[in-house]
């Protein structure tokens, strides 16, 4: 069993104890424990079960590489799926539970997967489920959701909060082991503005668990006076729990704190993203510990000789009482040793070299190990927990020849550099045949802004193994990044001695020549369930590239992106390919290192200030009056007024109904207004509009289209000639900002010698539009400007005041009624809006919102950007052909519009559509023709672009794009709906009301 | 993220206050021209791995459009210049001949 030691653990108070719960059961654990190692002190060995077989799964790392350890934490609006339970710190009252398993973690019916496993191999979904089609969507996909899936996302709103964090700094050094704290050293007094991040709670990394001796001094001692040394130094900043997360183009690092999980109920951030442009990046990211491929390496109780042993010197946790060791390598032997030391039986170190270890070997047999060379474990004995070893020669295929009894299985496949974030913008990589691993090439590192590398690595990250090493390549490193980064380095030297070390032996199997049966008990990826024979199979299958058998088999696909897995994986693979392993390569690194939180990406925007939003003077008005609100860009607008007791759809036929016969407002401040002014405008606007605009005299407006290069229609609005170099532009609500950007676009990068200016108005008028019969009866009553047929006649505008406000009133009209939109300065909106609500009422006024203006503007057969057109609509397409001038040279899209396709007679053109019923046809139906295409669908010859129930006619009416339409008037057309019956409608003039515009021009 | 140096405001901007706008020095071709002149005006685009011109735009910034020469294998950024040209200055193609001997796109070299 695991077990808390009577003494040691370096980073635990043994003063302060900690209670929390595992799945409902109360534990206990200290201060400075992670959940991993608390779990571990209470025996709490299997923490999980697998993704695909759901075979029981205990904690085999102490680290960010951990595979099977992921929790809920906390619940419901805390809740936290896939915490890796090895870095997720202890603390008072902390609530975990185990993932992946139904209906108990020690009771799991979906186990008899492992029994099929024979039937499960590398890609059997695929295969199996691919016929009937349409039973995937109904059957196997709901049942395959029901029982995959790590963790379930939580239900309720988050109720943690986060932010992010801006930084700027010449050199980021990543990661606080000794390597990067020497590195750090060498900044000392530069003058360069120094960040060095560690992603765990402590400084110091492997070295001190290792217990190495450095200057003379144990490692800890060591780190601490560094520590202290960086911290006094007024151009280094230290940070702690904070993780190097991804490394981006030119320099920008994003960073991932904890900052309240460990602290909950403080009021603190749960996580902050640091966003950061940094000069030079150094990253001393440290090694991850690959496992060893033998039968039976996923039984609970198989961890990583290197996690043993932090667990016993970091938290004075004991994984078992017999250790068996089993390596290819050296370094393990320190395990064997610090478990021995603990007084802890450690029954033999299996090491698959003939010739053992160097100077640790010697060690391990001063006290008392067995030592057994030249073996390997044919395979491990137990279900949810080891319980013993059979060995055999590493030569042979597995024949079993000794039992040895055991609790735990420390095993070693050598090391790999952490080579994440020198990888994520492009850092190549070298193999190193010596260490069997892959390292970065300084020859090919990723480049910035200057053309120079921008990121550099060092210590184990870098290749270097041995302490030494280690020490010596970290101060050159040091001094060669803080030049990089434009400073002055200072002299670094530290000191260690190594012993002498055998060469680590490459074993990607254990035995060599495994026979299948303990081939597809080896696992290589724990937390997709990939095993050695499902690489093989996908090999022999054809699936030769890394990428392919990666996606085939789900190699290195989880949340741990195959940190422990990836390089056995490849090894693998190469193995069934007969070629090198750098022949293969490796998958794509991509960032985050480990997985952050969606919270910490989205920051402080969520909610309220998710973004900006755009306000007219009378939105509080609105708010006040029933506004059911619509989002228009950043804008919000009144969809409509809605009245006690009233639902949408009467309040919007009430408000049609009320503007066509008495008096309407509405809020139209949000239309873009860019005013255009300068010598050329003239000459400017014409090029913008497909009419003739330079033709329109002071005092006039017209009606404009604006065309992309391309010929498809973008915009359209009111212009309105203010004085002979200038011209108002009316946009779009949404389209301002981008009508802007087009406009400058063109003047800045075409016609850059035209003396134009174009200024964004919009925000600082307030436009009202007031509509219906008794429009000019209310603004006779303000007073103060002639509002007559004579002195403002339809399409009109005059300057002036009403009411002393200052106005300009245009007479433009987008309901068919007669309309004056008047617009003044913005601080006047709300005053006049109140002030035509006021002097209104005896004529029945009533404000009205934006879904009664897209049914008067349809009942009048008007386009709406975005509703008629789609970015592949030319005018021509909605019989706006008057609106387009024959006679300028080029205007922006004309060439465009004269393309073949343009002008193909084929194309759907714009009707009206009124049902034979007098239903409403459903927005965006399709109507079909005869005959069926090549997929056996019926041909489409049309389809609807605005539909809506017309108060005024009292049915329903539409407009559509239909194949040839305007020859075809009268015709009926069918559109079949979702539920299999149709709806037909006869093609008409989209003109549905006063054709003749008697209305407006009054 | 990159970052790029606004020729009118004269600072670091980074890609966050930048809209890209494609590639540069493109020579419009209206009314009259032929269909192959317009469609190549309209579709046909540089695609080169090393040296490339592009159109930037200081959107969340100073509003304005410049002209940017880089390497899209390397990133590094050669130098920027006004949108008011028709071609990139001689100073700057010499700064890419000496780091890229050799080079050329479309017309230029």
């Amino acid at each position: 069993m695991s077990t808390r030691l009577a003494s040691g653990g370096r980073l635990v108070n043994r003063d302060h104890a900690v209670q929390f719960s595992f799945n409902g059961q109360q534990m206990r654990g200290f201060e400075g424990d992670t959940l991993a190692s608390a779990l571990l002190a209470s025996d709490q060995m299997l923490v999980g079960r697998s993704f695909k077989y759901h075979r029981p799964r205990g904690i085999v790392a102490s680290g960010a590489e951990e595979p099977n350890g992921l929790v809920n934490l906390g619940a419901s609006d805390m809740l936290e799926p896939n915490a890796r339970v090895t870095t997720t710190e202890l603390f008072d009252g902390l609530k975990a539970g185990s993932q992946n398993h139904w209906p108990s973690l020690e009771f799991d019916v979906g186990a008899v997967n492992a029994k099929l496993s024979r039937f499960l191999p590398a890609g059997f979904y695929y295969k199996m489920f691919i016929h009937p089609r349409p039973l995937w969507k109904h059957v196997y996909e709901p049942i395959i959701r029901q029982s995959a899936g790590l963790g379930k996302a939580p239900k309720d709103c988050d109720a943690e909060r986060y932010e992010h964090f801006y930084a700027h700094v010449d050199l980021l050094i990543i990661g606080g082991g000794i390597a990067g704290l020497t590195a750090a050293k060498a900044a000392i007094g530069s003058g360069l503005r120094v960040l060095i991040v560690e992603q765990t709670a402590a400084w110091g990394g492997r070295a001190v668990v290792d217990g190495a001796q450095i200057d003379g001094m144990d490692a800890d001692a060591w780190v601490t006076q560094t520590v202290a040394e960086l911290d006094a130094a007024e151009n280094i900043e230290l940070r702690t729990r904070l993780m190097g997360a991804g490394v981006y183009d030119h320099g920008y690092v994003l960073g991932y704190e904890r900052i309240g999980d460990h602290r909950p109920g403080e009021g603190l951030p749960k996580h902050r993203l640091w966003r950061i442009r940094v000069g030079h990046i150094l990253t001393a990211t440290g090694a991850i510990e690959r496992p060893l491929s033998f039968a039976g390496n996923d039984v609970p109780g198989v961890m990583l000789a290197a996690a043993v042993r932090d667990y016993a010197v970091n938290f004075g946790v004991s994984a078992g009482d017999r250790t068996v060791v089993v390596t290819n390598n050296d370094d393990a032997y320190r395990t064997a040793l610090v478990i021995k030391e603990a007084g802890l039986d450690v029954p033999a170190i299996i090491d698959a070299r003939d010739g053992g270890a160097g100077a640790l070997g010697a060690q391990a047999e001063a006290a008392g190990i067995r030592v057994l060379k030249g073996k390997g474990i044919a395979q491990v004995k137990g279900g949810k927990r080891v319980t013993g070893v059979a060995t055999c020669a590493m030569a042979g295929e597995g024949t079993p020849q000794e039992e040895i009894a055991c609790d735990v299985v420390a095993m070693s496949g050598g090391w790999s550099p952490v080579v994440h974030l020198w990888s994520h913008c492009g850092g190549k990589l070298l193999w190193d045949e010596a260490h069997s691993f892959f390292k970065p090439d300084p020859d090919r590192a990723p480049t910035g802004a200057k053309g120079a590398a921008f990121v550099s690595v060092t210590g184990s990250a870098n290749g270097a193994m041995a302490l030494d090493d280690v020490l010596a390549d970290a101060a050159a490193q040091g001094a060669a990044a803080v030049k990089a980064a434009g400073g002055k380095a200072a002299k670094v030297a530290v000191k260690a001695e190594t012993e002498e070390a055998a060469p680590m032996a490459p074993v990607w199997m254990m035995p060599q020549g495994a026979k299948y049966e303990l081939r597809a008990k080896m696992w290589l990826d724990y937390q997709n369930d990939v095993k050695v024979s499902d690489v093989q199979l996908a090999a022999q299958e054809g699936f030769e590239s890394v990428e392919h058998t990666k996606r085939y088999t789900t190699l290195g696909m989880a949340t741990d992106q195959g940190k422990l897995s990836n390089i056995n994986g490849l090894a693998i693979l190469s193995d069934a390919l007969n070629q090198p392993i750098p022949q293969t390569g490796t998958t794509t690194f991509r960032p985050p290192y480990t997985p952050i939180s969606m919270g910490a990406i989205a920051g402080e925007a969520r909610d309220e200030i998710f973004q900006p939003l755009r306000k007219t003077p009378m939105h509080g008005w609105h708010d006040a009056n029933g506004a059911y609100w619509e989002p228009v860009g950043h804008w919000r607008r009144t969809y409509c007024y809605q009245q006690a007791g009233e639902s949408v759809e009467d309040a919007v036929a009430r408000e049609v109904n009320n503007t066509r016969e008495k008096l309407g407002l509405l809020d139209a401040s949000t239309l873009g207004k860019l005013i255009v002014k300068g010598p050329d405008a003239g000459k400017f606007v014409d090029m913008m509009y497909t009419n003739m605009m330079s033709t329109l005299k002071v005092g006039k407006c017209r009606y404009g289209l604006m065309c992309s290069e391309n010929g498809f229609l973008m915009d359209d609005g009111v212009v309105a000639r203010l004085s002979d170099d200038t011209f108002l532009c009316h946009t779009t609500s949404g389209g301002a900002d981008h009508i802007h950007a087009h406009m400058e676009e063109w003047l800045q990068t075409e016609w850059w010698d035209w003396k134009v200016w174009v200024v964004n108005a919009t925000e600082q008028f307030a436009q009202i539009a007031v509509v219906g019969p008794k429009a000019r009866k209310v603004l006779q009553k303000l007073g103060g400007m002639d509002v007559s047929r004579d002195a403002l006649p339809f399409m009109g505008w005059v300057d002036g005041e009403i009411a002393g406000i200052p106005a300009r009133a245009f007479r433009i009209s987008f309901s068919g009624e007669l309309s004056y939109e008047i617009a003044v300065p913005a601080s006047y909106g709300l005053a006049f809006w109140e002030m035509l609500m006021e002097a209104g009422a005896e004529f029945g006024v009533m404000p009205y919102g934006t879904e009664a203006l897209h049914i008067m503007r349809a009942e009048k057969g008007f386009i709406m950007i975005g509703d008629e057109t789609d970015g592949t609509v030319i005018p021509q397409d909605l019989g706006l052909n008057w609106a387009i001038s024959k006679k300028k040279e080029d205007f922006i899209g004309k060439r465009g519009q004269e393309r073949t396709h343009m002008t193909d007679p084929d194309r759907w053109k714009l009707v009206g559509l009124r049902t034979v019923d007098g239903s409403v046809l459903p927005d965006g139906a399709y109507a079909v023709g005869k005959g069926k295409n090549a997929n056996e669908q019926r041909n489409m010859i049309g389809r609807v672009t605005s539909t809506y129930h017309s108060p005024t006619l009292g049915r329903g009416i539409a407009m559509g794009l239909v194949h040839n339409g305007p020859d075809r008037m009268g015709e009926r057309v069918e559109f079949p709906k979702i539920d299999g019956t149709s709806i037909w409608a006869e093609i008409c003039d989209p003109v549905f009301f006063d054709r003749d515009g008697e209305k407006q021009d009054v | 993220m990159l970052t790029l140096n606004c020729p009118c405001c004269g600072i670091a901007v980074d890609a966050t206050e930048l809209s890209p706008g494609g590639q540069a020095h493109l020579k419009r071709f209206g009314p009259g021209s032929s269909e192959d002149e317009f469609e190549g005006y309209l579709f046909m685009r540089e695609n080169p791995r090393g040296v490339h011109f592009e159109r930037w735009r200081h959107s969340n910034g100073c509003g304005k459009w410049f002209h940017v020469a880089r390497c899209t294998a390397t990133l590094e950024v050669f130098g920027t210049y006004s949108a008011q040209t028709t071609e990139p200055p001689e100073e700057l193609r010499k700064v890419i001949s000496e780091k890229r001997p050799g080079w050329s796109w479309g017309e230029f070299a």
